[in-house]
């Protein structure tokens, strides 16, 4: 398993934190971790047969209630997206824009997987 | 005069639709021009034409057609309240009610008009009210809400909409003409009358050639309507709509040139009588004629911009046709209504029981159309009017253009239309623009608004302008798309077929032979129903998981706050005391909000995505099942009491309910199911508005079938008589799975069946005759899902790994503390944002399971 690419860049910068293992998370869908009391929504894709990890945070900024990791997911364009379950906005998990509002978006987090252990940057 | 380098100032005095739309056109001319808005209103330009839509829940914001953002980004002052007092025309100022000076090079009215109200003595009381703006809705919301009756004066168009907004706030209504007919401008007598006896149907009541004398104290209503003839008619609130006139008060105080009957004259170019004062919209009197619609205003404003920036456009008159649905009740009207025109001739048809007028007036030669009345039935309205613009030659028959379809209706189609033809009035975009749009690349309807703007205005063009880019794609050979969506290029009929001839059983399967990209919240719910409808397997197996939406997933519905509902079934409505006392001990040990439903059963509200598998257990442990309230699948069967209890009842309406809700509770469709039976013609169930409707006869079953009680109701249409129990079954396996194959995504049966083509009858050949031959597959398909079937909670809380989705976080057992509830009526409720953020003290304490 191979943590999404932009993350690499990133790592000198960041505190990683170990929030879960490989085999907590669902093959095209989202569970949440709690990170330092934040909620961290991470969704594990599979994409050309190869697994990617990614993470947002798990508030909806326009239901106001903390869902994302129950939204479907998805792409446009190619890029890879969530759909609120609540009021179905897109939110592309690599940048955390919402791609309906240009002034509304959610965190993104760096992820990384060492062997089965799952890491958020924050 | 202006100087070279400083910018021309331009006032603009009124920010209505009009006055907004020029100032819009003047900021895209790209002109070096200062603009500087003076709005009387408290808010800037909304949508006056959608006004009504504020009381079937539209807000102010969805109304705005600008805002300040828009107009600071644009570059223009705008200040709100700012209502003109006067003109000095010698200084080039104008000065507002609040003392504030503004110089123009070019000062530009569009002060729109206002509501006529009739001078009768006690017309200036609290609840006498009219309908104009935003605030007057207010007052009309508040004062509806302590009325019980209302009267609109005024049978016009006006009226009549404001009719219907009484009628939807809850007031007995009433409307009061003054004239012996309805909308007396625009239709004929004839046409009148059809409308009156069809607004009546709906529960208005009308009075023509009513005069009203005085307003007084009423005996039963807050007051009394005295009319010239000596009757009366008690009212709690009055609406007045009885015609507008032009807000020309400036004009007038500054002495530019007035029309007798008021309004600001001006020339073609929209000049007044003052070369530096332009007048556009509903204050401006052109040829003698005030135009109270949006779209002639707009070319008036667009011709203000031309003529201000040197170009050389003119005002010519505009055509007045309208088409609108009052009250549900379609009314079209073009040109020449009342067959003024010198020898023009005319073709009428009426069908009383139904409820339909249309007549034609045509030339002398009955080679052109002069104009139309059509009341009850629209569908011809755009062919019509494209007649009527276009000068195009009337077919041999003319009234084949009028009457119910015969084999000989010549159908004039886009093709038809020569490119001059106006497509969209209120925009002023013709064929010929929207032809050049699609060869400068242009590939949908979405683009073609874009890039023409038709059918951004009063949107009643919509159905022409998609016919007329539809056909000149399919003429240049662009495939018009019926793909589900970016990931698939078929229908989810076709995607159907796909998925059962290959025998395809799992989402990525049909994705990696099928479509590209990784799927969304479109297709991937559309092809779970669909292999759930063909297979039924376990909807949460790991395959199936990542297609369904959140509710199916969590088996629950989502509330606003993330929490979830949970609905077990209780077929029929019929419960045992035990059964309802563990619902209650249920809802108590989780704090849960408890509410009898619209689908006659119980919804416990606000269960924590954690709590689910635990509250489902001591559910199931008491023999419930999942309701299925979350999926896009069969709801309820409501049930009358039936003929067990009540003294009119021929059938066991409630043992059928019961048989009828456990044959196909799972069955996964297009959207949901609902079913209703009842033990007599009573119809206390109300069959009659549901998907699939059976109600009680001496013999046996009557079955209807395709109602809908929702967004858009429609009565079942009645499918076969006197059924025995057998037949009913195997008629509602093959309407069910016949549904089920060939709808669309999201697609009610109500909506399926007016888009199925030969409607009731060819359903009832499919059915009963079996014209496709398909009715031993549809019922081995059905016998197999029912077959099929299990609760999908009793097999998820059996499965730890399953139990394991529930947790709200993979890594904490703590609980999401952005839920939090407040107490009201002794039960929970989520707290608003307002409450949060005032404190958590008032919070009631979420009990941790
Ligand atoms: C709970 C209930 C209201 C109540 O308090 O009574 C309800 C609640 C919801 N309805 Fe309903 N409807 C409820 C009876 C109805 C009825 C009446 C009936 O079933 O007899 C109707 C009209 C009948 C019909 O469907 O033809 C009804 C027409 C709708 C519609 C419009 C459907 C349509 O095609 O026109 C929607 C929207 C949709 O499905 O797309 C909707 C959607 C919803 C949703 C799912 C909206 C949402 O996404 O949150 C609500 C979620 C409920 C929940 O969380 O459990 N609800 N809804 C009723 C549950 C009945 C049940 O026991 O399952
Ligand atoms: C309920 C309703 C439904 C309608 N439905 C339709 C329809 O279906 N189709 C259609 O074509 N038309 C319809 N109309 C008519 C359409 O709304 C008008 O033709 C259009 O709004 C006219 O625009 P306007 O800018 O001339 O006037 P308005 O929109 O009335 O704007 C004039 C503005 O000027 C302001 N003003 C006035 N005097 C001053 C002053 N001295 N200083 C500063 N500001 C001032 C007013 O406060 C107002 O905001 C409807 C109207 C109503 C009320
Ligand atoms: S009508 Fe139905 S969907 Fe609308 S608020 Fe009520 S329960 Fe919800
Ligand atoms: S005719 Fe009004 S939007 Fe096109």
């Amino acid at each position: 398993m191979t943590a999404a690419q932009n993350v690499i860049a990133l790592e000198q910068a960041v505190q990683w934190h170990l929030v879960c293992e490989t085999n907590d998370l669902v093959t095209n869908s989202g569970v949440c971790a709690l990170v330092d009391s934040q909620q961290v929504a991470l969704f594990c894709l599979k994409i050309k047969g190869e697994t990617q990890v990614f993470a947002i945070s798990n508030y909806d900024p326009i239901g106001k209630a903390n869902v994302l990791y129950r939204g479907l997911l998805g792409s446009i364009g190619g890029a890879p997206v969530v759909a609120s379950p609540l009021y179905k906005e897109h939110y592309f998990l690599e940048t955390g824009l919402c791609k309906e509002h240009d002034d509304v978006f959610v965190t993104a987090y760096p992820v990384k997987v060492e062997g089965e252990k799952v890491f958020v940057g924050i | 005069m202006t100087s070279l380098d400083s910018k021309t100032q331009i006032v603009v005095v009124g920010n209505g639709m009009v006055g907004h739309h020029f100032v819009e056109q003047l900021h895209q001319s790209d002109a070096n021009v200062e603009i500087t808005v003076l709005c009387g209103e408290s808010r800037l330009a909304y949508d006056r034409v959608y006004l009504s839509s504020f009381f079937s829940g539209a807000s102010a914001d969805d109304l705005a057609l600008t805002t300040p953002a828009q107009y600071a980004e644009w570059g223009v002052n705008v200040v709100t309240n700012a209502l003109v007092t006067d003109i000095d025309r010698d200084n080039n100022k104008v000065t507002t009610s609040e003392g504030q000076v503004f110089s123009y090079d070019k000062l530009v009215l569009a002060t729109g008009s206002y509501p006529f109200v009739p001078p009768i003595p006690g017309n200036d009381q609290e609840h006498c009210l009219v309908y104009r703006t935003i605030d007057d809705l207010l007052a009309i919301e508040a004062s509806a809400a302590v009325s019980k009756v209302g009267v609109v004066v005024g049978g016009g168009l006006l009226g009549l909409e404001a009719a219907n907004a009484l009628k939807q706030a809850g007031l007995d209504t009433h409307v009061v003409e003054f004239a012996p007919q309805l909308m007396a401008v625009q239709l004929d007598q004839a046409g009148g009358n059809v409308l009156k006896d069809k607004i009546e149907a709906l529960g208005v009541t009308v009075h023509t050639q009513k005069a009203t004398q005085t307003i007084e104290a009423g005996d039963t209503c807050r007051y009394k309507m005295v009319f010239a003839d000596g009757t009366a008619l008690e009212t709690d609130m009055i609406l007045f709509s009885a015609g507008i006139r032009p807000s020309d008060q400036l004009g007038r105080k500054s002495a530019l040139t007035l029309g007798e009957r008021g309004g600001i004259i001006i020339d073609n170019h929209c000049v007044t009588s003052d070369p530096n004062i332009y007048a556009v919209g509903e204050c401006a009197l052109w040829d003698n004629k005030i135009f109270g619609l949006v779209a002639p205003g707009y070319t008036m404003a667009r011709t203000a911009v031309s003529h201000i920036t040197g170009g050389d456009a003119e005002f010519a008159g505009a055509d007045m046709s309208t088409k609108l649905k009052l009250m549900g009740v379609e009314v079209g009207s073009i040109g020449d209504a009342h067959e003024r025109t010198e020898g023009a001739l005319s073709y009428t048809y009426l069908n009383q029981p139904e409820g339909v007028y249309k007549k034609l007036v045509v030339d002398s030669e009955q080679k052109l159309v002069l104009g139309a009345v059509l009341v009850g039935d629209t569908s011809d309205y755009d062919t019509l009017l494209q007649y009527a613009l276009n000068s195009i030659e009337l077919p041999e028959h003319p009234e084949s253009l009028i009457l119910p379809s015969s084999d000989a209706a010549p159908a004039l189609g886009a093709d038809a239309l020569p490119d001059t033809a106006s497509i969209c009035s209120c925009l002023n975009v013709t064929k010929g623009d929207i032809v050049s749009a699609i060869e400068g690349g242009c590939c949908s309807v979405g683009d073609v608004k874009g890039e023409t703007k038709a059918s951004t205005g009063c949107g009643g063009c919509a159905a022409l302008l998609k016919n007329v880019v539809d056909s000149e794609l399919e003429k240049r050979g662009v495939e018009v798309s019926k793909a589900i969506c970016e990931h698939f290029n078929h229908t989810r009929q076709e995607l159907f077929h796909i998925v059962k001839v290959n025998g395809i059983r799992t989402f990525d399967e049909l994705l990696e032979q099928h479509g590209e990209g990784l799927g969304c919240e479109i297709c991937k719910p559309a092809v779970g129903s669909i292999l759930a409808s063909v297979y039924n397997d376990y909807i949460l197996k790991a395959s199936h998981l990542p297609l369904q939406d959140t509710n199916d997933i969590y088996l629950g519905n989502m509330q606003k706050d993330g929490t979830y509902s949970v609905v077990p079934r209780v077929p029929g409505g019929e419960i045992t005391p035990e059964k309802l006392i563990l619902l209650g001990e249920v809802a108590k040990e989780y704090n849960l909000y408890t509410k009898i439903t619209g689908g006659q059963r119980i919804d416990l509200f606000g269960a924590r995505v954690e709590q689910l598998p635990d509250i489902w257990e001591k559910l199931v442990a008491g023999g419930f099942e999942t309701g299925h309230a979350y999926a896009k699948a069969l709801r309820t069967v409501k049930s009358c009491v039936g003929s067990t209890w009540c003294r009119y009842g021929v059938q066991d309406s409630v043992g059928t309910a019961i048989d009828l809700e456990n044959r196909y509770k799972g069955l996964r469709a297009p959207h949901k199911i609902k079913f209703a039976v009842s033990g007599c013609t009573r119809e206390c169930a109300e069959a009659q508005s549901k998907d699939i409707g059976v109600i009680a006869t001496e013999q046996g079953w009557n079955l209807y079938v395709c109602g809908n009680g929702g967004m858009k109701p429609r009565h079942a249409d009645l499918f076969a008589t006197d059924l025995d129990t057998e037949t009913l079954i195997k008629y509602i396996d093959r309407v069910l799975m016949f549904y089920v194959k060939t709808a669309d995504r999201l697609q009610r049966t109500s909506v399926w069946m007016d888009n199925l083509e030969g409607g009731l009858a060819y359903l009832q050949d499919v059915v009963v005759n079996d014209v496709l031959g398909i009715n031993e597959e549809l019922e081995a398909q059905m016998d197999a899902v029912v077959d099929a079937y299990q609760c999908e909670w009793k097999t998820t809380i059996k499965d730890p790994e399953s139990r394991k989705r529930f947790r709200q976080f993979v890594n904490s057992s703590a609980s999401d503390t952005n839920i939090q509830f407040v107490s009201e009526r002794g039960q929970v409720r989520p707290a608003t944002e307002a409450e949060k953020v005032a404190g958590k003290d008032q919070f009631i304490p979420v009990s941790m399971v």
